[in-house]
């Protein structure tokens, strides 16, 4: 087992991207949660924590983001997207401002802290907005090559982090292609296309298949926007199937991007693994995975039935 | 800048403000015509800026927090000669460069898009947080309305200003007692405000908005005080400058039709034609 991407984030925080004499961090008061704390001992003076006002952190983000810093701007995704949705749409968003906002402990996998903690939305609310590039890493290598893509990059980019660890499907000589989905695993019979701690379960059940003779290819859509419409299309054109897997509801994330691309050009059978349209509760990461429906059984049937009935 | 050259400048921004608004037939006079004398100063008087170069790095910044005041900054803009004042009358129209609210993508001299009230003061925290963080001199100028008070993030954002002795930055409150469902003391009480301010460490001061003196001074009186950030209470008038319009709440979203925008221009006229 790997780290988490959040760990991810504070490590490379604390190990390189304190070297930008540009990068500023702030967060609100949940630094030795979300991991940004790590920035403030190589760069204390471009630390701000702003306390507990996740919109006043995105609005003072977007001022410093217009006097030609940085900002990466972190709390939990609940906060970040949900509570100062608003602010994020107004004083970053539309006037396109370089903020880069990296919201840990996203989805069901926050856990015990249950329903009014797991972000199961977020990608929606941040895919809905002009100018917002939203990525998921799958793996702490992945989330390490995103934030120094993304501080590289010009404009918000909403960036998705997790608390639990994750497992590690790079190694150290991986590149993150900014806007390219990564082909995993080719095949030919069925397309699963997943997104952050899916993406691991995904190659997991690819596996599972190829004993049985059937080929997956396997997608990791760290990109959810802009979605990577050729490799969408390409995928559909190859298997003529495609499953779709992540850690967020069916409604308005990575299920709805890839639908929303095949729908207008090229139809294709579809099944989504995800949250459906439901809050959480409390309980461990393993346990509310099973009960939402987010295990690698679950992609297995989703698999299976698409076969089936395509 | 002497008294008259103010009041020239004043006059000739709120007959712009007037004859925009009535032009694109919406928008927001009341508000506007009370922050107009502030503005005036800030931007013939106050401000470090260079109208040919408005993204100089070193200039004062400014922003708008009641965004919906946008007529009046885009008249001092226009008069300051940021851009052609053809530009004013296409306010609100579709393609035009100015909209309804301030958008710094679009328009030149605009520092901060607002429009969503509340915003404002944290994006200017924010900005004099960066010339702290370069040792740099310039200075972040922000008005908010006093309806805009009620906004939970401005007092997330003053509470920021003042921990991080943001000297740099002044704060005007532009203090005029109405908002669109009718006064501050019957919708939402924000009284009182220096007090507020005073207890969450900042400088208070309290002047008659449409003083230029007044304004200078506290202006001056701002860039001297060292470690925390100033408020200047600005006492207002709604509608300022147009009879029919002074301390009418109704005036506060609604355009003038032909015949009150030539009544408007006549009296900010004053007989001088």
């Amino acid at each position: 087992m790997g780290i988490a991407t959040r760990a991810a984030y504070g490590k490379i925080l604390e190990t390189e991207l304190y070297k930008n004499e540009k990068v500023v961090v702030l967060d609100a008061d949940l630094g030795n949660a979300t991991k940004s704390m790590s920035f403030k001992e190589a760069a204390p003076k471009r630390y701000f924590d702003m306390g507990i006002s996740e919109q006043d952190m995105m609005g003072t983000a977007a001022g410093l983001a217009a006097s030609g810093k940085v900002p990466i701007a972190s709390t939990f995704a609940v906060f970040a997207a949900g509570r100062a949705f608003g602010q994020i749409r107004n004083s970053i968003a539309y006037p396109k401002l370089n903020v880069k906002i990296a919201a840990t402990h996203a989805g069901l996998t926050v856990g015990e802290d249950g329903g009014s903690h797991q972000a199961v939305e977020d990608i929606a609310l941040m895919r809905s907005l002009p100018n917002m590039t939203v990525i998921n890493p799958a793996d702490a290598k992945e989330a390490e090559e995103v934030l120094k893509a993304a501080v590289q990059y010009y404009g918000p980019v909403y960036i998705r982090l997790g608390r639990a660890a994750v497992e590690d499907l790079h190694d150290e000589h991986y590149q993150f292609n900014w806007g390219k989905g990564e082909i995993l695993l080719e095949g030919k019979d069925v397309g699963i296309i997943a997104t952050g701690i899916m993406v691991g379960k995904a190659l997991a059940v690819a596996a599972e298949l190829a004993k049985e003779g059937i080929e997956a290819r396997v997608i990791n859509m760290h990109t959810i926007k802009p979605i990577d419409r050729t490799l969408i299309l390409e995928t559909a054109e190859l298997t003529g199937k495609i499953v779709t897997a992540e850690e967020h509801s069916v409604i308005g994330g990575l299920g709805s991007a890839v639908s929303e691309v095949l729908s207008q050009e090229r139809p294709t059978k579809m099944a989504m693994v995800g949250i459906q349209d439901s809050f959480g509760e409390s309980g461990s990461p393993k346990d509310l995975l099973e009960k939402y429906g987010l295990t690698e059984k679950d992609i297995m049937l989703a698999v299976k039935k698409i076969i089936k009935y395509a | 800048m002497i008294k008259e050259e103010f009041e020239r400048r004043a006059k000739q921004v709120r007959k712009n403000i007037v004859q925009m608004i009535a032009a694109a037939g919406s928008g927001h006079p009341g508000g506007s015509l009370s922050v107009a004398d502030i503005l005036v100063v800030l931007y013939f008087d106050a401000m470090h800026i260079d109208a040919k170069n408005p993204g100089l790095e070193t200039r004062d910044r400014f922003v708008l927090s009641k965004g919906h005041s946008a007529p009046a900054l885009y008249a001092v803009l226009a008069e300051r000669g940021y851009f052609p004042k053809e530009e004013l009358m296409k306010l609100r129209k579709c393609g035009a460069m100015l909209q309804g609210h301030p958008d710094m993508k679009r328009i030149p001299g605009v520092d901060m898009s607002t429009g969503s009230l509340g915003q404002g003061l944290s994006a200017a925290n924010g900005m004099a947080l960066s010339a702290k963080l370069d040792q740099a001199d310039w200075r972040v100028y922000v008005v908010v309305g006093d309806g805009e008070l009620q906004e939970g993030q401005i007092w997330e954002a003053v509470m920021s200003s003042a921990h991080y002795g943001l000297d740099n930055l002044t704060l005007f409150v532009d203090h005029n007692g109405l908002q669109i469902d009718g006064t501050n003391d019957e919708v939402m009480k924000v009284m009182p405000i220096a007090e507020k301010f005073r207890v969450f460490g900042w400088n208070a001061i309290e002047i008659n908005g449409h003083d230029f003196e007044e304004i200078c001074s506290a202006i001056q009186l701002a860039k001297h005080t060292k470690g925390r950030p100033t408020v200047i209470v600005a006492e207002t008038v709604k509608g300022k400058g147009v009879s029919f319009m002074e301390n009418q709440v109704g005036w506060h979203g609604k355009a003038l039709d032909e015949v009150q925008c030539r009544q408007a221009l006549e009296e900010l006229t004053g007989g001088e034609a």
